[in-house]
């Protein structure tokens, strides 16, 4: 039996695993997927929002502005990419300016620091890449840009060094409590029992939430589709560009991402299916036409890729972040803001369970810091020569768009959570990740992938189950 | 750190990288190194094992791997070191190359570079063609390699966007290997392969070729289920109406090549936007000067037979450079009518030996006259029953032509 089990290995899963681990405290996270980060974390914007969007006294408030204080810190622990750039929410009109002047007070009541209004002079001063239909804005110097699949991996690794389980393509398909414990079921027969439940369980929370028994809420998936541009775009422009916010939300943004790319996105179309994360040929039309909107001359001809994540918006309009009975947290309805406010809610999920009983003892031992995913490309070339003279893996480049060596990949597939297939490697690495979109490296992926694990080719898989890439040998193949 | 120095440094060890090797070395070059990124040299010819290279260059049918072996023994008689395994880093705009291979980090001072990284395939996220994100989508050339180097069958179901040479190769491919390729579609009302290839690789197989018609969705959640196709009107917009859904477990794209200059980028070197490759005169010098560039990084070549003679004139400008001879005249920029989508060299700056002029069109035309015109005066006009996208063109600018030439540039025009 385990003190905690968290369903779901997104960044809420994740970083609340950290949390826990925090303290003498034996945690399991379950995970359905072949590895964390595996929904919404991975296809999102990447934005740490400011603060000044969630109503007052909403939980999306409180919980984004101190989350985004401390991501930061959180970042530079477990070596993540974060940038504070700044963001910038454009205005058009008269009308949006009365609109922002309203999220620049409901800002400063949010409590988010240093929020300035700017004319159309000053917006062109301080990010000269801005449309020129733009003539006014707010500016959120606090805002900055992260990369949510590495903050989720570093933040399961981080709770994995203490000790923390991690169960993967664990499918929850029934829950049954006992007097003294909650008993996971998945669909393979493997079970887990825990004394407390945390359900962070994304587009699946409510029906994680039925198999408890409580009803009392719902989830809507709505998906969000982007584009991505190549490393040549990053530069256009510094912050990230909002537009006025709507009824229908935030809108399209356009924003460098941490690893020097364009980001166009996201659209806003609700769905019944929790899985599918398609893009459609009016998403990909509409990021187009709006983002134009925003910053001058976007080469869209330089579009790499383009994907789609799907939000777990609940029916309440704020976080679901909640106990249930005697062993339960929600912590569901994370939609936008939650990547930001991940650092509060995993706080707050803590203090709900130690509300249910839980005891929070500290360990000394606790060590916040996790060696940086990406410690070798940091190095300068004097340091990578040294290393490479001991260890030859590091200078055998296999992907060459993003200059990923052997040895890179190796480690991502050694150190936990361990890399299982080539999505699992792209996210860690980078590999694949470059304008050739693993044309080239895929293959050499792939053979590690197999040489690593010991299975054959045709086993491994580009995102767990079903995804094989090869279905057998050819008919000379047996002696290739 | 090591540091080099070196007379030419030769990036890539493909059918370029090796015959511009061999021509600077028989041309006097004896401080020269290739740098190969793969464990291997040869390129792309590697996993080319069909037959059909060598005609023009060896007056017979040869593999790829038989070709690039052709250039390879070449290499070895004049006893050239091709370091493999060493992937350049960085070319700096005066000529500092910084290599990364398993011996550590490495920095080449060269007189004179030779850029021959060769090209990449565009991907589907290029494309933007919406819907899920399974596995079974691979680029033709991807799918070439598990088949043919490793020895693996990437799926039995296959529908192939695209009819570039090595979509059509990989129809034919994948058909022998027992796959049913279920059709072949192509945006354009025509084919950008070979016709020998349309011929040998789909008509002889009875695999469709529907052009015309693009994949306007991909559907399955872990693997590829099916793709929808739509026919496309004459601005390339799909026509609702016409969708039609495939089944298959895999996708080949085989929907362009892009020449890799990303090091040509980072040193500065101006590129031409058509092409994708540098900007370069007659002798394939770039605007960098000793900074030379041949084969598929300047711009896509049908046959390697023509990437070797590109090559070997690139490998001898290089040595010429390198011992110090200049012949810089008045330039003359050779100026594509449009129809003309551009021109190999783009610019003349020199008048003393006959200059090779490469050029591919825009659209299928039958009966033209390419005019080659300098001012009101037509320099040179030939002829042609069709020319075609797929096909590269080539006419010879004599010197005496050149001479006459007066003034700064010479306009490239296809007359219909």
């Amino acid at each position: 039996m385990v003190d905690v089990v968290i369903i779901g290995a997104g960044v809420i899963g994740a970083m609340t695993a950290r949390q826990l681990c925090r303290n003498r405290l034996s945690v399991c996270v379950v995970e359905r997927a072949n590895d964390g980060a595996a929904g919404a974390s991975r296809a999102n914007s990447g934005i740490v929002h400011a603060g000044f969007d969630a109503k007052p006294g909403t939980l999306k408030a409180r919980l984004n502005v101190a989350g985004s204080e401390k991501m930061e810190q959180i970042a530079g622990e477990l070596g993540v990419p974060y940038k504070r750039n700044g963001s910038l929410v454009l205005g058009y009109d008269e009308k949006d300016k009365t609109i922002l002047e309203n999220l620049y007070r409901q800002g400063q009541e949010n409590g988010v620091r240093r929020l300035e209004l700017l004319d159309q002079e000053k917006l062109r001063e301080i990010e000269p890449g801005v449309s020129r239909q733009a003539v006014c804005a707010l500016h959120a110097p606090t805002g900055a840009i992260i990369c949510p699949y590495e903050l989720t991996i570093a933040a399961l690794g981080n709770a994995m060094d203490h000790g923390a389980q991690f169960l993967r393509g664990f499918e929850v398909t029934g829950i049954r409590e006992t007097e003294e414990a909650v008993v996971l079921e998945a669909a393979d027969g493997r079970q887990v029992e825990a004394r407390f439940v945390v359900n962070a369980a994304g587009t699946f929370a409510d029906k994680i939430a039925q198999m408890l028994g409580d009803d009392s809420f719902s989830i809507h998936p709505r998906r969000g589709e982007y584009l991505l541009l190549d490393k040549e775009c990053g530069g256009l422009v510094r912050h990230t560009l909002f537009r006025t916010p709507t009824e229908k939300g935030k809108g399209i943004l356009v924003s460098p991402t941490v690893d020097g790319n364009l980001l166009l996105g996201p659209t806003a179309q609700e769905q019944e299916d929790r899985e599918s994360v398609e893009t459609t040929a009016a998403g990909l039309a509409q990021i187009i036409s709006q983002s134009g909107s925003e910053a001058e001359g976007i080469p869209v001809r330089q579009v790499i890729t383009s994907f789609a994540g799907l939000r777990a918006a609940g029916n309440t309009g704020d976080f679901i972040i909640r106990t249930w009975g005697k062993r339960t947290v929600h912590a569901a309805g994370i939609e936008s803001p939650g990547l930001s406010a991940s650092p509060a809610i995993a706080e707050y999920v803590a203090e709900l369970l130690q509300g249910l009983g839980l005891e929070l003892n500290s360990r000394e031992d606790f060590n916040p810091r996790r060696k940086p995913a990406h410690w070798f490309r940091e190095l300068s070339l004097e340091e990578k020569d040294a290393y490479i003279q001991e260890h030859p893996d590091y200078g055998k480049m296999v992907c060459r768009c993003e200059s990923v060596s052997e040895g890179e990949i190796l480690e991502a597939m050694r150190r936990e959570p361990k890399a299982l297939d080539v999505d699992s490697i792209k996210r860690r690495t980078r590999s694949g990740m470059g304008r050739c979109q693993g044309g080239f490296c895929s293959p050499r992926i792939v053979e590690l992938l197999a040489r690593e694990q010991g299975i054959s080719l045709e086993q491994v898989t580009k995102s767990g189950k079903g995804s094989y890439l090869n279905i057998g040998k050819t008919k000379g193949g047996e002696q290739a | 750190m090591k540091r080099e120095q070196i007379d030419l440094a030769i990036i890539g060890g493909g059918p370029a990288g090796l015959a511009a090797a061999v021509a600077a070395y028989d041309s006097g070059v004896r401080d020269l190194l290739v740098l190969e990124r793969d464990s291997h040299s040869g390129g792309i010819l590697q996993q080319c094992i069909h037959n059909g290279f060598g005609l023009h260059r060896f007056q017979k049918e040869l593999t790829g791997p038989e070709y690039a072996w052709e250039y390879e023994k070449m290499a070895a008689e004049r006893k050239i070191p091709i370091r493999c395994g060493s992937m350049v880093l960085n070319v700096s705009p005066d000529k500092v190359l910084t290599v990364v291979s398993p011996e550590g980090v490495t920095q080449i001072e060269a007189k004179a570079v030779i850029f021959a990284m060769g090209c990449r395939e565009r991907s589907r996220g290029a494309l933007n063609i919406p819907g899920s994100r399974p596995a079974g989508i691979f680029s033709a050339g991807t799918a070439q390699k598990y088949v043919n180097c490793m020895g693996y069958l990437p799926g039995k179901e296959v529908v192939i966007l695209g009819s570039g040479d090595i979509g059509l190769i990989m129809a034919r491919r994948m058909t022998l290997e027992g796959a049913k390729v279920k059709a072949v579609c192509e945006l354009m009302p025509y084919s950008g392969g070979l016709a020998r290839n349309i011929q040998q690789c789909l008509r002889d197989f009875d695999i469709p070729l529907k052009l015309s018609h693009t994949v306007t969705a991909i559907h399955g959640k872990d693997r590829l289920t099916g793709v929808t196709v739509s026919q496309v009107d004459e601005q390339r917009r799909p026509i609702p109406g016409t969708e039609e859904e495939i089944s298959c477990d895999t996708l080949l794209l085989s929907v362009g090549l892009i020449p890799e200059n990303e090091l040509s980028k980072g040193a500065g070197i101006r590129l031409d936007p058509v092409t994708g490759g540098a900007v370069v005169d007659e002798k394939r010098q770039t605007s960098c000067p000793g900074v030379f560039a041949c084969g598929n990084v300047l711009h896509v070549h049908d046959l390697v037979d023509f990437v070797s003679e590109e090559a070997a004139l690139a490998g001898k400008s290089a040595a010429e450079y390198i011992g110090g001879e200049t012949a810089e005249e008045s330039p003359l920029e050779l100026k594509p009518d449009g129809r003309i989508r551009y021109t190999v060299p783009q610019r003349i700056v020199g008048r003393q030996e006959d200059v090779k002029v490469y050029f591919r069109v825009d659209n299928i035309y039958k009966k033209v006259e390419i005019q080659v015109t300098c001012g009101d005066r037509v320099v040179l006009s030939r002829k042609k029953a069709v020319v075609t996208p797929g096909e590269m063109e080539s006419l010879t600018l004599k010197k005496e032509q050149l001479a006459d030439c007066q003034g700064e540039q010479i306009e490239f025009a296809l007359k219909v």
